[in-house]
């Protein structure tokens, strides 16, 4: 007979204001097979978890069943908790009476409490049949992989190689520095990117850890986290690498030009972007058509962005920054020019923008118009825009020698087809998805492989670099471990009742079942397995099974309540 | 479509001569929602100044709203970004003098005789301020009620008193006439 404590938690008022909580434990103490039931305030608690050890030991309990909120909220601290008193810890379950009884059943007191008895006699069933299981420890690839060569790629790689680990870095192109390489500086301060970069760049390719693979493409990711084998495509022909965790740094393209027909874009010569200005910049500042320093040039603001017919719903983010410098870095070589700006907000949050904005317009007279451009067309050499200044209320036309569009970011262009290749999620957009938006913002929804820089949406330089550390940080996090520990609570086959008709193959979402390449026998791949229990469903044979849910168990579940 | 001539220089001169950094301006129209006079204003405070940004020079000296201006300050203490309107609208003032510009000649009577009142008294002799500005608007008989009235409780003295530094406040007004007081 199995010695099972329920331990009922009020959770304050959330479960025991609709649940009568004392009815519930009267009730669990008289189930066959439990030994000792309470309830408590606050089962997470330090003094509830006390409780349920101190129960453990005084009544030679051999299984617990807490009755709370979701296992999603704190299965792991009460298989903590139970494992400290000696009991192994999948030896515990939690029954949900709040997500799935006290919440939603607030004004039915009576029926609430009865529900919450018969979750609890289910759950008290399975644990008198759960294993004592033991986590897999899996093997660790101490050697990364980073994708992308940019300012992202380069920071991430430097800090995993510092760490002390090998890592493989894969550039499309045959050199370093991404789109950094075609800016003239930084703002807040002016410094000059060049330098900036090439300093990056010296340490990479001096680092003793770092092996950049030029003219290189990814185009295979096999394997799980901690051991995948990645095949990367280049100009000598295919060759995999071994490695434990890939950082994604692909960076972005600009929205092409052609596609701002009635801005000029790709028509008029002297209708240029963002990137383009940055070149001419370092180059000396003659305009495209004739050669001449533009002495009238207006900066045009979401260029694209903000702007749903096309197709780019979201704010590129730093653009706002950077034409408020690249209109005082004009001011500066031609003092006798104006500059214009026309903008539908200025977005300049960040520690020391929105003061570098207000400088443009207050030191270097950089003139600011509210309102978006809707025409630009040649009149002789000149570039004439049409626009409006919301501000007093009037369209407007301003006669330019050049005008800059500071045109949206868009992820690289190989963004989506890498993430297939990945198997990783992208959004709509094709910038890669974070697996929670604000908790893990570096990790994707595939273990293992990480992002960082534009690719996963648009940033600017220290907002990358501090996303590529992150990433980073987590690689070595990764590396640091003894070995990958994972739960145990994964798919198994009963070899005797297998017949490889490979069904569970065909379903698994995670490649985590193969045909053994000898015996007739379907296999798990325990580090890939999600336990979501498609095999289980699809085996004819009923030979795929998952650790601790068991038919049996799920039988006896249903059989006291049904 | 008008084609907006964007002068710089006029908004550096204002903000030169009147020390008020007139570009910081980011139009939170907190001014024009707080002045009590903009509602007779043809451009309101905010307007203003984002004209003499765009350097629109005969529309902002040809407007009455920098006569209209009272100069209560509520603008300036509210402005987030310290810009004090009061003495913007001063400089806006001379400027529309200066260029042969046309003031309301109500209001330019009314500061005319205020400021003359001071010259001659130290402080304003109502009485003696009243009767020079209704000569000078030639508009003698409106309000008349009101003045008996306020005669007859004595909120208005027939006499006026001079104070005793009235030389000191003739030299301001030497130092003004000959710009020699900074900014005006």
């Amino acid at each position: 007979m199995s010695r099972i404590g329920v331990f009922i938690c009020h959770c304050g008022i959330n479960i025991a204001a609709t649940v009568d909580v004392e009815r519930v434990a009267e009730e669990a103490g008289r189930m066959p097979g439990v030994a000792f039931a309470t309830h408590y305030k606050y089962m997470c608690s330090d003094p509830g978890q006390s409780l349920i050890r101190q129960a453990i030991a005084e009544h030679g309990l051999d299984g617990v069943v807490v009755v709370a909120c979701s296992p999603a909220m704190h299965e792991r601290t009460f298989r903590q908790a139970v494992a400290a008193a000696g009991l192994n810890p999948y030896r515990c379950e939690m029954a949900n009476i709040r997500e799935q009884c006290s919440w939603v059943h607030q004004h039915e007191r009576e029926e609430a409490t009865a529900k919450a008895v018969d979750i609890v006699r289910t759950m008290v069933e399975k644990v008198k049949r759960d294993e004592e299981l033991v986590p897999l420890r899996l093997p660790i690839v101490r050697r990364a992989m980073v994708v992308g060569g940019g300012i992202a790629g380069m920071e991430a790689a430097l800090n995993i190689a510092d760490a002390g680990y090998p890592v493989v870095l894969v550039e499309r192109e045959d050199r370093l520095g991404g789109k950094m390489a075609r800016l003239s500086s930084t703002y807040l301060n002016f410094e000059a990117a060049p330098g900036l970069l090439e300093e990056k760049i010296r340490q990479v390719l001096e680092h003793s850890n770092i092996q950049v693979l030029f003219n290189a493409r990814v185009t295979k990711l096999e394997g799980y986290v901690g051991n995948f084998a990645v095949t990367v495509e280049m100009s000598e022909g295919p060759r995999t690498e071994e490695v434990g965790a890939v950082v994604v740094a692909t960076g972005w393209d600009p929205y092409p030009l052609e596609r701002l027909p009635e801005y000029g874009g790709g028509q008029i010569p002297d209708v240029v972007d963002g990137l383009t200005f940055e070149e001419m910049l370092r180059t000396g500042l003659q305009r495209p058509s004739d050669g001449r320093v533009p002495q009238e040039v207006v900066f045009v603001q979401c260029a694209g962005s903000r702007d749903p017919e096309h197709g780019v719903s979201y704010c590129s983010k730093v653009c706002c920054m950077y034409v408020a410098k690249q209109a005082m870095m004009y001011k500066e070589r031609v003092p006798g020019g104006q500059a214009y700006v026309f903008y539908i907000d200025i977005r300049s949050g960040g520690k020391g923008y929105d003061e570098f904005v207000q400088r443009a317009m207050e030191e270097y007279d950089v003139l600011y118009l509210r309102g978006k451009v809707s025409k630009i067309f040649r009149r002789g050499d000149r570039v004439v825009v049409w626009g409006s200044d919301t501000l007093v209320g009037r369209p407007l036309e301003l006669e330019a020698d050049l005008v800059v569009l500071a045109t949206a970011m868009l992820p690289s262009r190989e963004a989506l087809a890498l993430a297939q290749t990945l198997h990783i999620q992208a959004d709509q957009y094709g910038f890669y998805s974070e697996a929670h938006p604000k908790l893990r913002p570096v990790e994707s929804l595939t273990a293992g492989v990480f992002l960082a820089g534009v690719g996963q949406g648009p940033k600017d330089i220290p907002e990358t670099v501090a996303q590529a550390a992150a990433a980073a940080a987590k690689v070595i996090q990764l590396f640091a471990q003894d070995a990958m520990v994972q739960e145990p609570t994964v798919a198994y086959v009963i070899e005797d009742l297998c017949s490889a008709c490979g069904a569970c193959v065909a379903v698994c979402p995670y490649g985590a079942r193969e045909i053994h390449p000898v015996r007739p026998i379907a296999t798990v791949n325990p580090a890939l397995c999600q336990t979501c229990g498609a095999c289980v469903v699809a085996c004819p044979n009923k030979a795929s099974r998952i650790h601790n849910w068991e038919p049996v168990q799920v039988l006896a579940m249903a059989d006291v309540v049904i | 479509m008008t084609v907006v001539a964007i002068e710089p220089s006029f908004s550096r001169a204002v903000q030169e001569r009147s020390g008020e950094p007139v570009l910081r301006c980011y139009f939170c129209q907190k001014c024009s929602a707080g002045c009590p006079v903009a509602f007779v204003m043809d451009y309101k405070p905010a307007q203003v100044i984002r004209l003499v940004q765009l350097g629109r020079k005969e529309k902002v000296l040809s407007s009455s709203a920098i006569w209209l201006c009272v100069g209560c300050e509520a603008c300036g203490t509210r402005c987030p970004n310290h810009i004090r309107l009061a003495p913007m609208f001063d400089t806006l003032r001379y400027m529309a003098l200066e260029e042969g510009y046309k003031p309301d000649p109500m209001v330019y009577a009314l500061h005319r005789s205020f400021l003359d009142s001071i010259r001659l008294w130290g402080r304003v002799h109502e009485l003696s301020m009243l009767m020079e500005y209704k000569l000078l608007s030639r508009d003698l008989f409106s309000d008349l009620g009101m003045g008996l009235g306020l005669i007859l409780k004595g909120k208005i003295s027939f006499l006026p008193e001079r104070i005793r530094g009235v030389s000191e406040v003739r030299r301001l007004y030497q130092k003004g006439d000959t710009g020699e007081g900074g900014h005006q």
